[in-house]
C-alpha cells in the first residue's frame, strides 16, 4: 500500500530543469574527470608493467600521458562552456545560483544542513534546481576546477611549445617551482574523489527521500514536483 | 680610472696559449651558449677585442662548490681565461692577497670601475640577527653585497644558494638565508642555479656577458634561457624507457642494470630545469642519471624541502614524515565512504515516515 501513498495524495508535476547543454556538460565532465583521475594515478605511480624489454618497442606510458592531456583539454573547454552557460542558460543554470552573495542563500544552506545532513528537521520546501548547499559546493568545485587547470597546464607548459599551454607557463614560478605545483595538483585531485563519493551518494539519497526523479533528470532534464506546491507557487 | 686592461686574447697569449687554442675556446663557447656556428667569428672577435671585464666575486653562506665546479670546466682555457681573464679582482677563495690588501683590492675595483664591473655572488645572505651569521672583514655579508652591488653593471648569482637559498634556507632556515634577488633590487640579476651549476654553463654566462656586453635572455626566474629552458627529463637519454613504461623499481633490480627510467626512484628530472642531460659533467663524462642515480632537482627552488630525494611525491605538510598526498587522500576517501554509509543508515531510521508515505515527520531513533 505504502508505495502508492504518496502518489495518491499528491500529483507529481513534471518540470524541465536541466537544459540539454547542461546535461551534456555534466556527462562530458563526469567522463573526463574519471579519465583524468585514473590516468593521473597511473602517471603519478606507474605500475611495473614490463611487457617489452626494449624501450623502442613500447609506448604505453606515453599513451597514458597523452590521454591525460587530451582529457585535460576537453575538461577545460567543457568547463569554460559551462561558465558561459551560467550567463545564458535558464534560471537553474544561472551563475547566481552558485555564489552565496545573499543572506537568503546562507539561510537556505543552513536549512539544507538541518534537513538533509543532520536530519533534525523535515523539509518544508524541496528545491527544484540545486539546493543551496549543493550550489555552494559546486561553486567550490568550480574553484577547484580552475586551480586544477592552472596547476595542470602549468606543469604541462614545459612539454608543449604551443601557445595555449604557454599561457600557463608563469604558474610554477609563482607557486615555487614545478615540484610544488605538481604537489598541489596531486592534493586537489583528491577533492574530485571525495566529491564523487558524496555526490553520487546524495543523488541516491535525494531520489530516495524526495522521489523527484533527480537521477534521471540529468539524463532527460525533467524533475518532478508536488502539484500542490506548484499551485502554491503560482498563487 | 684610465687603467688599461688587457684584452682576452692578449691575456691568453701572455699565458702561453696559442691563437689556435683561443679560436677553439671561441668555438666552444659559441656552442655552449646555444648560438649558431656562424656566430663563432663574432664571439671570437669580441673576445679578442674586448678588454677584460673587472669581476668581483663574493663568497657568502656557501660551500664553494660553485667555484670548485667552475675551475673544473672542460677547456683549460675556460678556467684560465675566465678566472684570470675575466680577471677576478677580488675573490676570497682564489685571490693571492689577503687581509688588508685584499680588502683594498676590492675597494679599488669598486671605485676604479664603478658602473663597469661584474659582481658575482656565490652563497646566500643570512638576514637573521642582523646578518651576524656571515661576516667578512668585520662587515656583514649583506652590507658587503649591498655595497658592491651599488656600482655593479650586472650581478650573477652563482649556484642555488645565491639564486634560491639552497640547503641553508631549508626549513627551519635558522640563519634567515636569503637569495640575492630578494635583497638587491634595481640591478640586472642573472640566476645560475644548481648545486653546483655546471662549469660550462657558468662559463657560457660570463662569455655571453663579455662578448655581447649585455645579459643573456632570461626566463621568469632570471635564469639564462640557453641553459635552463628545458627540463632534465626532456634531454635525458633514458626518456624512451619512461615513455615505454620501463622503470627501475629498486636500485639493485634487473631493470636498474638495464638502465631503465629512474622515475619511480624519485627522479626529479621531470620537474627540474637544467642542462645536465646535454652538457653533462666533468668534461661531459656523465651526469647523475647516467650513473644510475635519480636527479635530485638541485637547481630547483626548495629542493631540500620538497620531500625525499628518492620519492616522487613530497611529504604532506603536517601529516608526519611518511605521509604524502596519496596517503592522506586515501585516508580522507575512506573516511568519506564511512561517513556516507553512516548517513545512509541514519536516513533510513530518521526519515522512515517520509520515505514510506511522504509524511513530513521526523522519526526519532528512540521511537
Ligand atoms: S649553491 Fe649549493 S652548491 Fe653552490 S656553493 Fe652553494 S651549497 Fe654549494
Ligand atoms: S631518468 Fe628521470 S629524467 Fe630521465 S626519463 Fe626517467 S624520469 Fe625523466
Amino acid at each position: 500500500m505504502y508505495k502508492y501513498a504518496r502518489i495518491e495524495k499528491t500529483l507529481m508535476h513534471p518540470k524541465y530543469v536541466w537544459q540539454l547543454p547542461v546535461r551534456f556538460y555534466h556527462w562530458i565532465n563526469a567522463l573526463v574527470v574519471v579519465i583524468l583521475g585514473v590516468t593521473g594515478f597511473i602517471i603519478g605511480n606507474p605500475p611495473g608493467i614490463t611487457t617489452v624489454s626494449e624501450a623502442s618497442l613500447g609506448y604505453w606510458f606515453g599513451t597514458v600521458r597523452f590521454i591525460h592531456f587530451v582529457a585535460a583539454y576537453v575538461f577545460f573547454f567543457n568547463f569554460l562552456f559551462r561558465l558561459y552557460w551560467g550567463f545564458v542558460g535558464n534560471k537553474f543554470a544561472k551563475w547566481k545560483n552558485f555564489i552565496p552573495y545573499t543572506k537568503a542563500h546562507w539561510v537556505d544552506m543552513w536549512d539544507v544542513l538541518k534537513v538533509d545532513i543532520f536530519q533534525v528537521e523535515c523539509s518544508k520546501n524541496p528545491n527544484l534546481g540545486h539546493n543551496a548547499l549543493a550550489s555552494f559546493t559546486y561553486f567550490l568545485t568550480f574553484i577547484v576546477f580552475l586551480l586544477q587547470t592552472l596547476t595542470g597546464f602549468g606543469i604541462y607548459a614545459a612539454m608543449s611549445p604551443s601557445w595555449f599551454p604557454q599561457l600557463f607557463a608563469w604558474i610554477p614560478s609563482v607557486l615555487g617551482g614545478d615540484i610544488a605545483t605538481r604537489q598541489i595538483h596531486h592534493i586537489l585531485m583528491w577533492f574530485f574523489v571525495l566529491f564523487a563519493i558524496v555526490h553520487v551518494y546524495l543523488v541516491f539519497y535525494h531520489d530516495y527521500i524526495e522521489k523527484n526523479g533527480v537521477t534521471s533528470s540529468m539524463i532527460g532534464g525533467w524533475k518532478f514536483q508536488d502539484k500542490d506546491k506548484v499551485e502554491r507557487e503560482k498563487d | 680610472m684610465g687603467i688599461r686592461r688587457k684584452t682576452y686574447l692578449e691575456a691568453a697569449m701572455d699565458k702561453g696559449y696559442s691563437r689556435r687554442d683561443f679560436m677553439k675556446l671561441g668555438a666552444m663557447m659559441t656552442a655552449f651558449m646555444g648560438l649558431e656556428s656562424s656566430m663563432i667569428g663574432q664571439v671570437t672577435k669580441a673576445m679578442e677585442k674586448a678588454t677584460r671585464i673587472p669581476i668581483i666575486w663574493l663568497h657568502g653562506q656557501e660551500c664553494t662548490c660553485c667555484s670548485e665546479s667552475f675551475i673544473r670546466s672542460s677547456h683549460p682555457l675556460v678556467a684560465d681565461i675566465l678566472l684570470d681573464l675575466v680577471s677576478l679582482d677580488y675573490t676570497e677563495t682564489l685571490m693571492a692577497p689577503s687581509g688588508y690588501q685584499a680588502e683594498k683590492s676590492l675597494h679599488d675595483t669598486m671605485t676604479n670601475f664603478h658602473g663597469k664591473y661584474l659582481l658575482c655572488v656565490e652563497g646566500s645572505i643570512p638576514t637573521k640577527e642582523e646578518g651576524v651569521y656571515c661576516c667578512i672583514g668585520g662587515k656583514t655579508f649583506e652590507s658587503i653585497v649591498e655595497e658592491a652591488a651599488e656600482g655593479a653593471k650586472a650581478i650573477v648569482a652563482w649556484g642555488s644558494c645565491a639564486s634560491n637559498g639552497c640547503v641553508q634556507s631549508a626549513k627551519p632556515n635558522p640563519t634567515g638565508a636569503t637569495p640575492i634577488h630578494e635583497i638587491i633590487k634595481g640591478k640586472p640579476i642573472i640566476n645560475v642555479p644548481g648545486c653546483p651549476p655546471i662549469a660550462e654553463v657558468m662559463a657560457g654566462v660570463v662569455v655571453h656577458l663579455l662578448t655581447f656586453d649585455r645579459i643573456p635572455e632570461l626566463d621568469r626566474l632570471h635564469r639564462p634561457k640557453a641553459f635552463y629552458s628545458r627540463r632534465v627529463h626532456d634531454t635525458c637519454y633514458r626518456r624512451p624507457n619512461y615513455d615505454a613504461g620501463l622503470f627501475v623499481e629498486s636500485f639493485d633490480d634487473e631493470n636498474a642494470k638495464k638502465g631503465y627510467c629512474l622515475y619511480k626512484m624519485g627522479c626529479k628530472g621531470p620537474v627540474t630545469y637544467n642542462a645536465c642531460g646535454v652538457i653533462r659533467w666533468n668534461n661531459g663524462v656523465s651526469f647523475p642519471i647516467q650513473s644510475g642515480h635519480p636527479c635530485i632537482g638541485c637547481s630547483e627552488e626548495n629542493f631540500w624541502d620538497n620531500g625525499g630525494f628518492y620519492k616522487r611525491l613530497p611529504n604532506f605538510p603536517g601529516f608526519g614524515i611518511e605521509s604524502n598526498a596519496y596517503k592522506v587522500g586515501l585516508g580522507l576517501g575512506i573516511a568519506t565512504g564511512v561517513g556516507v554509509a553512516a548517513h545512509a543508515v541514519v536516513t533510513n531510521i530518521r526519515k522512515r515516515k517520509l520515505i514510506a508515505d511522504g509524511e513530513c515527520e521526523q522519526t526519532n531513533v528512540e521511537s
